[in-house]
């Protein structure tokens, strides 16, 4: 049997529809299996007036079930055997008698019927609605007088319920299920009757109503391409804004308008957000790529004049939304061409940027000293005093009065302002650029100045908040400091700056606990790349090592070392010499260390440390990783060979006290690289 | 356009109101709204309200700003079944053509922290233009709607407009002789504009805003919330005079909201604890203008109710 459910609403909010089809599917799922009644396929699905689930194959009736408990022996006194009679409601001849190795022990078989499908499901309704989850709810209507009242996305308006074609009769929030629905607003006004599941969607399609949201979308896609196709222009493609028209649309219709192409003075970003965020517009572009003076919008009607009085309409409102853009827009301009950018600044007193961090023209005056400072002591090589001065402009874009009307586009506004006024384009760059990179997959600043200002920047944010005491805790990050220290990362490795890092967080407790916080972004971020989290410890625990550009080169030669046969060798021959050393501390030698060299495989693991010693040494200072690994190598087998021939706890101490010298000089020559210890396997 | 607003929600079974004669930022200011939607009696009503928001001022020079407008206010306590069926049938009466004209419901959740307020609607959209807004209340000034009132409101220049296919408010034709909006008020416009963001003196605007609160509290402490609430409307006007003004600061513009809640909640609470025959409940209190919460567009005028 097929099983139709649907429940119809006032307009659902475009955004949650997806979400809440999802939540009506497992909720439903949820409920048959408790029930214990089997079905086959699930499809749920959303219109901005109706949420619907079509369950296929409904079992009849759930199974049957049997359930056995033991009770008291058949010998038990009658005040037992009453007791139990009472706990499963059978009668003393209902109960089994069983033999068991204890003797006759009574036993009930509770047998619960099976139950129709019917049944089960007008069960089920009004608890998957009335325990419906949605991100905001709200009360409505004469059943209001009561704060306790039903609560839903928007007033609910009607339920269909219908299993093989037969109403599954339920009731709740007030409203009695059936077979009526309504179709289009203005096509089909009149109530429809649903036939069965198998009907559901064609009876709406003549109401037009698209119940598929997946047909919506591909509708709007295909066919605003095709409009763009037909103006010779090209749409620009957006899946989240085709998402949200279909969630806003029954019968959606994609139509195309044009704009005054004037308006294109406006910088490219406030216009396709102005017809993005505000009217839900998809953006054109002409054979160039340029943003062409057009867009297309998605009507919910087959207009009976072909949509001219629509797109008429939508023309002006954009006009309208582009003028007042473009008012912003040329006043920002005016008072740049008199005052510079410069002009927005003393408004920046105004705004607090935390209330113990000050306000962001305290902020502004840091990084614009961080920055200059990052550029003076050689970290970057960008002219210290662009630096400084694209660190002081970052922020003056935040009080015109385009990024007071549209926040998204804060940075971009600037940079087009400083390249209106003629500033230094590595300026204006890095006003746009020092946001980045805002997350995963966003473009990394490597132009010097940008790199400076987003350096700044962030650690500015990062050494204030950690200073107050406020580090991320949890899940909680309302400063995303995560996503901070893990853009100073990203920029330290894509621009290959070389930075002493702890010394610019600063000294003691607080600098320790961001080092570490660092180090841990590191291994997230790395972890992705395919990068060892113990490797990673094993070199930030040799200590002082705040060059996380070098930190980073070590470890992948460790990493790449550690993985080939002489690594896995060396790794176990180095645990093996710690071990017997950590033994060794317990019970220290009472004798000096005999002289001499040994012989056979001690000598040759001291000759293999002499000549491996200094070379790893000099490799690591000319970070020449690689080569430093590729001299440890060099120990593997002189390694192996001791421990195979040579027994480090003589009976003479002088010489276990020479063995166990010579393994400490291999642990220290290893830790010259990298602490092993910390290495995993 | 008023009148058939009027005689279509007037055969609703609202009552037909006046405009309330203070300075407020939206028609949900007019205690027919704001108290009325306290309190468990049943109440329709609708008025026309005019509103003003000084920082929208722009000299008459933007086709689709003003600091002063009208909007049309109807609100419906318990909101009826099929709210928005009897909306749709109000556009049919003031001649919008359904069958030509898209009509949508954009998910637009409302919240005003000077009133205390929020509640759960759209704005509505006819072919890409806001026309008007449409809320169901759940909570005013603290206290939770019971029953829910279902709000509309009408941005009455911006349906003109539409209406009259005009491109700038000022050509909107004010009669059939000739008399244009901006005949009538473009000096208004103008002189008010320099008011709210120049002349204004400040100094006795922070005066009067100290002045009124005081007699609100004092009023609302004698129990009269009514007058008591008078004052908080002005309270909130002056505030946002002296946010155009620009000399509040972001810091302290939000203490000076929560102090308006606070007289809104003041009042309120009066309203609430007198049962009164004619149960009128509730107090409500001004609000920055324009700050619709979370969305500041770039919007005509008439934009529905927009406070904040």
């Amino acid at each position: 049997m097929k099983f139709l459910l649907e429940l119809g609403s006032e307009e659902i909010p475009a955004r949650m529809q997806a979400a809440a089809a999802e939540q009506l599917k497992t909720r439903f799922v949820d409920a048959m299996k408790a029930a214990g009644l089997a079905h086959g396929a699930v499809t749920a699905d959303a219109t901005p007036r109706r949420l619907w689930l079509i369950a296929d194959d409904v079992a009849a009736a759930s199974e049957g079930s049997a359930e056995e408990v033991k009770g008291p022996a058949a010998t038990a006194p009658a005040q037992a055997i009453e007791g139990f009679l009472k706990k499963t409601g059978l009668a003393r001849e209902q109960l089994e008698e069983r033999e068991t190795p204890k003797g006759i022990v009574l036993f009930a078989v509770l047998r619960r019927e099976g139950r129709t499908a019917a049944d089960i499901l007008a069960e089920a309704i009004p608890q998957i609605v009335t325990g419906f989850a949605w991100p905001k709810s709200m009360r409505w209507g004469a059943p209001s007088q009561s704060t306790a009242s039903p609560r839903w996305v928007r007033p609910l308006t009607g339920i269909v319920a219908l299993l093989d074609g037969e109403v599954v009769p339920c009731s709740v929030h007030g409203l009695t299920s059936g077979r009526e629905t309504r179709g289009h607003r203005v096509h089909a006004p009149e109530p429809i009757s649903i036939t069965s599941a198998a009907s559901y969607a064609d009876q709406l399609r003549a109401a037009h109503v698209l119940v598929s949201s997946a047909e919506r979308q591909q509708i709007i896609a295909t066919r605003a391409a095709e409009l763009a196709g037909e103006a010779g222009l090209a749409l620009i493609p957006d899946q989240g804004l085709v998402a949200e028209n279909a969630g806003l649309t029954e019968w959606p219709v994609p139509l195309l308008g044009r704009f005054d192409p004037d308006f294109l003075s406006v910088p490219r970003e406030v216009i396709v957000l102005t017809m993005r965020t505000n009217q839900k517009y998809f953006a054109l572009s002409d054979a160039a790529g340029a943003l062409a003076p057009a867009f297309i919008c998605v009507a919910n009607l087959e207009a009976t004049d072909g949509g001219a009085a629509i797109v008429n309409g939508n023309q002006r409102v954009l006009s309208a939304r582009l003028s007042d853009a473009r008012f912003f827009w040329e006043q920002d301009l005016a008072t740049v061409r008199t005052g510079g950018l410069e002009a927005f600044l003393p408004k920046l007193n105004d705004i607090v940027f935390h209330e113990k961090l000050g306000t962001l023209a305290d902020k502004v005056e840091r990084v614009a000293a961080l920055a200059r400072w990052l550029c003076e002591s050689g970290a970057v090589p960008a002219d210290p005093a662009l630096a400084e001065k694209a660190a002081r402009l970052a922020k003056a874009d935040l009080v015109s009065a385009t990024v007071g009307e549209f926040p998204e586009v804060q940075g971009l506004i600037g940079r087009y302002l400083a390249l209106a006024i003629g500033e230094d384009a590595a300026v204006a760059d890095a006003i746009r650029d020092h946001y980045k990179p805002a997350g995963q997959g966003d473009d990394v600043p490597t132009a010097p100045v940008s790199v400076a200002v987003a350096l700044s920047d962030k650690l500015d944010t990062l050494t204030g908040f950690f200073r107050e005491n406020m580090p991320p805790t949890g899940s909680k990050d309302p400063f995303a400091l995560r996503r901070q220290a893990l853009g100073v990362l990203s920029i330290l490795q894509a621009a290959i700056i070389r930075l002493p890092l702890r010394s610019l967080i600063g000294e003691g407790a607080i600098g320790d606990q961001l080092m570490d916080f660092f180090a841990d972004r590191l291994k997230v971020q790395q972890r992705e790349a395919g990068v060892r989290h113990d490797l990673i410890d094993a070199v930030f625990a040799l200590g002082g090592e705040d060059d996380l550009v070098r930190l980073l080169a070590r470890v992948k030669a460790l990493q790449a070392f550690v993985e080939t046969e002489d690594g896995t060798n060396l790794l176990a021959g180095y645990k093996r010499a710690a071990n017997i050393l950590k033994a060794a501390e317990k019970d220290p030698p009472p004798a000096p260390p005999a002289s001499g060299r040994g012989e056979g495989s001690e000598a040759a693991l001291a000759d293999a440390l002499d000549s491996a010693l200094p070379q790893a040494k000099a490799a690591v200072a000319d970070e020449r990783f690689t080569d430093a690994m590729a001299a440890l190598a060099a120990l593997r087998s002189p390694v192996d060979g001791f421990f195979e021939g040579v027994m480090v706890n003589d009976s003479d101490p002088a010489i276990r006290a020479r063995r166990l010298a010579l393994l400490a000089r291999f642990r220290d020559a290893v830790h010259g690289v990298a602490d092993f210890s910390r290495i995993e396997g | 356009m008023i009148l058939a607003l009027q005689s279509y929600w007037g055969s609703h079974g609202c009552v037909i109101l006046q405009p309330y004669d203070l300075e407020v930022g939206a028609g949900t200011f007019h205690p027919a709204t704001t108290l009325r939607s306290l309190g468990p009696d049943h109440w329709n009503a609708c008025y026309v309200q005019p509103s003003r928001r000084p920082s929208d001022g722009r000299y008459g020079e933007n086709p689709n700003r003003l600091q002063h407008y009208y909007q049309f206010q109807v609100i419906l306590k318990p909101s009826p079944p099929d709210l928005i069926g009897l909306y749709l049938g109000s556009l049919d009466a003031i001649g919008i053509d359904r069958a030509k004209h898209d009509i949508r419901f954009v998910e637009d959740d409302w919240e005003s922290p000077t009133l205390g307020a929020w509640g759960l609607g759209w704005e509505v959209w006819c072919d890409g233009m806001e026309v008007s807004q449409f809320t169901y209340f759940q909570q005013v000034a603290g206290h939770d709607c019971a029953p829910v009132a279902g709000e509309l409101t009408y941005g009455l220049e911006r349906l003109a407009m539409y209406i009259q296919g005009v491109e700038s408010i000022y050509d909107l034709a004010y009669n059939d002789a000739g008399v244009s909006y901006g005949d009538v008020f473009l000096k208004n416009e103008q002189q008010f504009s320099a008011y709210n963001f120049e002349a204004a003196n400040t100094e006795r605007l922070f005066q009067h805003f100290k002045d009124v609160s005081e007699e609100c509290r004092a009023l609302a402490a004698r129990g009269l919330p009514l007058p008591a609430y008078d004052q908080a409307i002005k309270a909130s006007h002056i505030f946002n005079l002296l946010n155009a003004r620009g000399v509040i600061s972001v810091a302290e513009r939000q203490a000076y909201i929560g102090r308006v809640r606070d007289l809104v909640k003041a009042v309120a609470d009066v309203w609430v604890s007198q049962s009164a025959p004619l149960p009128l409940a509730g107090g409500a209190g001004g609000g920055p203008d324009g700050a619709h919460l979370g969305d500041p567009p770039p919007t005509p005028p008439a934009r529905g109710r927009g406070d904040a």
